[in-house]
């Protein structure tokens, strides 16, 4: 286990200079702190778990644009050209159409093509493939062509890139049958879920986030083992509460996290969910937590129309109508394009306090009350 | 929005009177439009499926100094939008054109502003070209009021729709079926204009291209497609991206020419051939053989899929604005001293617009919700907390 830690750290480090041109060595992928806990960047964490399901699997294979010799465009897929060869990690022509296509294709036939798209945003060029080719085919077929591909790639908003590169594509590949979609939070997260993405029969859409790729986690030593996987379709509770649930995915776990440090100085002590999963949603934990706390606020970046938060409150409004204490409330992106100036942009899409106010509200506690014994 | 118009040079002629103290010491500026310089072309226009023209193309001095300044220009823009992302005073995306300018300038020389130019990202002289000023450029690049977008688009969405140009796209390809439907829409009105629809050759492969064109060629439409190949789409070489990296014949049944895009007199011959052609015959595609200097975005430094040894050898050989330089010296236009005193006064010229820009203020909020729509019914519109923010589109 510590072998594989210690070659991870080599691997990503030790880049061949004669690759192209100079790059800069990598920061070691995993830092050592004395008291033994180890640390992970989310792209180093999804770099490993290509690695490892690369090794396990001579079916799997990348393919997008600059995965290889530019060693990804976020640096996701650094080394993997030099260690796999240009076989199987496959640098495209900017086609999102075709190359989508031709990994549907070769997945029909058998092979494992995990598709890169630079971002989601791209991906709409080629929605037909991942919906139509992909998501329908092991229903059409009646079980004979099912479609073990992967595509991945950062979604949502970065930091001023505006209005054609910022959209959150969750809610519409989260209501296609016949596909998965996850969304990966922290580095366990993202090396577990990619991990099973990758292994999974079904086509998978892993929607990443670019703020996420440098942040530091911490990560378990069962995590760093190269068969650690986490379930597809479960949420996992990053912070007990009882008074009020949030929910969240992606970037906006972070957030969560950070107002309700915010809400327990003012007496309210939210549960946190990380999503994990778009679909399968997992109805079953979030209403679990309804019924404890009676009350809920879903988070998300993407449009608020039809999206997430307007699913998870069905959802809850079917399952536990009678345990809901206040109405649900909504914090989502702006209902209006990205706009790219930074005072526009910050108020197109939640910040901390937008969730801290609708959670107040939500527990009829939107004038600050003096603190109690 | 009532810009102030100026003339479609960049910069005023002497003649006429000026306030701006900037303009006041250009005395080298020609204004000797009548006698007739011929200049060659850099190498000969290769021609697909079409007779090319000449390489020898008429000019006066006035468009020979022009040519110099307004390049001049565009280069010490681009250069000091470098500095400003690096200040992170413009954030996101930046995609420079330094390098590229004689394609721009060339392509204005040909044509008039009722001529449509549609682009990608790489968009920021081009605006200029079609008359955008430097306050518009720095203020939408920084973000503020005063920009071509107000702010709201950012580097890749500058748009001047009174001189038809049109973008300003961030999606790769997109904006070559648009374009040929700003040259269906000249058709349809019986318009004697025609559509530039630019592209790069990353660019080129992508599929809806060739579905357009062949709409284009179908319908007989004015379209005039324009591949800047600089060679390298981000960070990938055309020859590992296009089994046929020869991108003028790539429309196959579509006749092409392949021009040298730091050429500017090629360019403007191209230009003025292609608006002549598909008046009459419908699509065409000119090659733009350029080079950009900076890497593909700021993100990239450009260096990690090409030497550094090609970036300069490029800059020594081939840079537009040099070769212009040198045919100014040679037609006896103006002294090395003076030129270098005009590239003195442009870069003045851009600070000054620069420190108006960072002036300008933010957008006001309440513009989050301006221009989703044309006309909006008075529907509701919503901030991240919908209870806190809500707005009714007009």
């Amino acid at each position: 286990m510590w072998g594989i830690v210690r070659r991870n750290a080599a691997g990503a480090g030790g880049l061949s200079s004669q690759g192209l041109g100079r790059l800069r060595p990598l920061v070691s992928a995993v830092r050592n702190y004395s008291s033994a806990v180890k640390e992970m960047t989310v792209r180093d964490a999804l770099n490993s778990a290509l690695d490892e399901e690369m090794a396990a699997d001579p079916n799997v294979f990348v393919m997008g644009e600059e995965v290889g010799e530019y060693q990804g465009a976020y640096k996701i897929t650094k080394g993997l050209l030099d260690k796999y060869g240009p076989e199987r990690v496959v640098d495209t022509p900017i086609t999102e159409a075709g190359f989508a296509g031709i990994g549907v294709g070769s997945a029909y036939h058998g092979l494992k093509p995990v598709i890169e798209f630079m971002t989601f945003n791209f991906s709409m060029q080629a929605i037909d493939h991942v919906i139509n080719s992909a998501a329908k085919s092991n229903y059409m077929s009646a079980g004979q062509i099912n479609v073990p591909i992967v595509f991945r790639g950062p979604n949502g908003p970065a930091a001023g890139v505006g209005a054609q590169h910022s959209q959150c594509y969750g809610a519409w590949y989260g209501s296609v049958p016949g596909l998965k979609v996850l969304v990966p939070y922290s580095s366990e997260d993202a090396r577990g879920l990619l991990k099973a993405a990758i292994r999974d029969p079904d086509p998978v859409v892993f929607l990443e986030n670019e703020l996420l790729y440098g942040e530091s986690f911490p990560v378990s030593a069962e995590a760093l083992d190269s068969s650690f996987c986490l379930p597809i379709g479960k949420a996992k509770i990053e912070r007990e509460g009882k008074d009020i649930t949030i929910t969240a995915f992606s970037k906006m776990v972070g957030y969560a996290l950070k107002a309700a440090e915010i809400l327990e100085k003012d007496g309210i002590n939210a549960e946190v969910i990380n999503l994990r999963s778009i679909r399968p949603l997992d109805r079953a934990t979030i209403n679990a937590s309804v019924r404890k706390t009676n009350r809920l606020v879903t988070v998300e970046e993407g449009f608020p129309q039809h999206g997430i938060g307007a699913e998870i409150c069905a959802s809850v409004i079917e399952d536990s109508f009678g345990y809901l204490d206040a109405p649900v409330e909504r914090v989502a992106g702006a209902d209006v394009p990205t706009p790219y100036a930074a005072n526009l942009e910050r108020m197109a899409f939640p910040q901390i306090e937008d969730i801290v106010r609708a959670a107040k509200r939500a527990c009829y506690r939107s004038v600050p009350m003096a603190a109690t014994a | 929005m009532a810009l102030t118009r100026r003339s479609s040079d960049l910069l005023k002629p002497l003649t006429t009177v000026s306030s701006s103290v900037s303009f006041l010491n250009r005395r080298l500026f020609s204004t000797d439009d009548t006698t007739t310089i011929t200049v060659e072309t850099s190498v000969p226009f290769t021609g697909h499926n079409c007779e090319p023209p000449s390489r020898s193309v008429d000019t006066t001095p006035k468009e020979l100094m022009n040519f110099f300044t307004d390049m001049a220009l565009m280069r010490r823009m681009e250069i000091a939008a470098d500095s400003l992302y690096k200040s992170k005073l413009i954030r996101g995306f930046c995609h420079l054109y330094d390098g590229q300018e004689a394609v721009s300038i060339g392509m204005e020389a040909a044509i008039t502003k009722q001529d449509c130019i549609i682009t990608a990202y790489r968009d920021h002289c081009l605006f200029l070209g079609r008359g955008g000023t430097l306050l518009e450029s720095f203020s939408e690049l920084m973000g503020r009021k005063a920009g071509c977008s107000n702010g709201k688009g950012g580097s890749m969405h500058f748009y001047k729709k009174d001189a038809c140009f049109f973008g300003g796209h961030g999606i790769v390809g997109a904006q070559v079926p648009l374009g040929c439907g700003l040259a269906f829409a000249q058709k349809y009105r019986k318009e004697d204009h025609v559509t530039f629809a630019m592209y790069g050759d990353g660019a080129a492969n992508q599929g809806q291209l060739f579905e357009a064109l062949n709409m284009a060629a179908l319908w007989d439409l004015p379209a005039i497609l324009v591949c800047e190949n600089n060679h390298y789409g981000m960070g990938t070489a055309e020859w590992r991206a296009a089994k046929s990296p020869a991108y003028y014949k790539r429309g196959d049944y579509v006749p092409g020419l392949k021009v040298d895009g730091m050429d500017a007199f090629a360019v403007k011959q191209a230009c003025k051939f292609a608006k002549e052609h598909v008046l009459k015959n419908g699509p065409i595609i000119l090659e733009m053989d350029t080079y950009r200097y900076h890497g593909h975005s700021m993100s990239d430094p450009g260096s990690t899929y090409r030497t550094r040894d090609e970036i300069s050898g490029v800059r020594q050989e081939r840079d537009p604005i040099e070769r212009i330089r040198k045919l100014i010296l040679a037609h006896d236009l103006a002294t090395e001293k003076e030129l270098k005193d005009t590239e003195k006064q442009i870069r003045k010229e851009v600070d000054d617009a620069i420190a108006q820009a960072k002036e300008s203020p933010m957008p006001e909020e309440a513009e989050l919700f301006t221009n989703v729509y044309r006309k909006g019914y008075g529907v509701e519109s919503f901030g991240a907390d919908r209870k806190e923010l809500r707005a009714t589109l007009p």
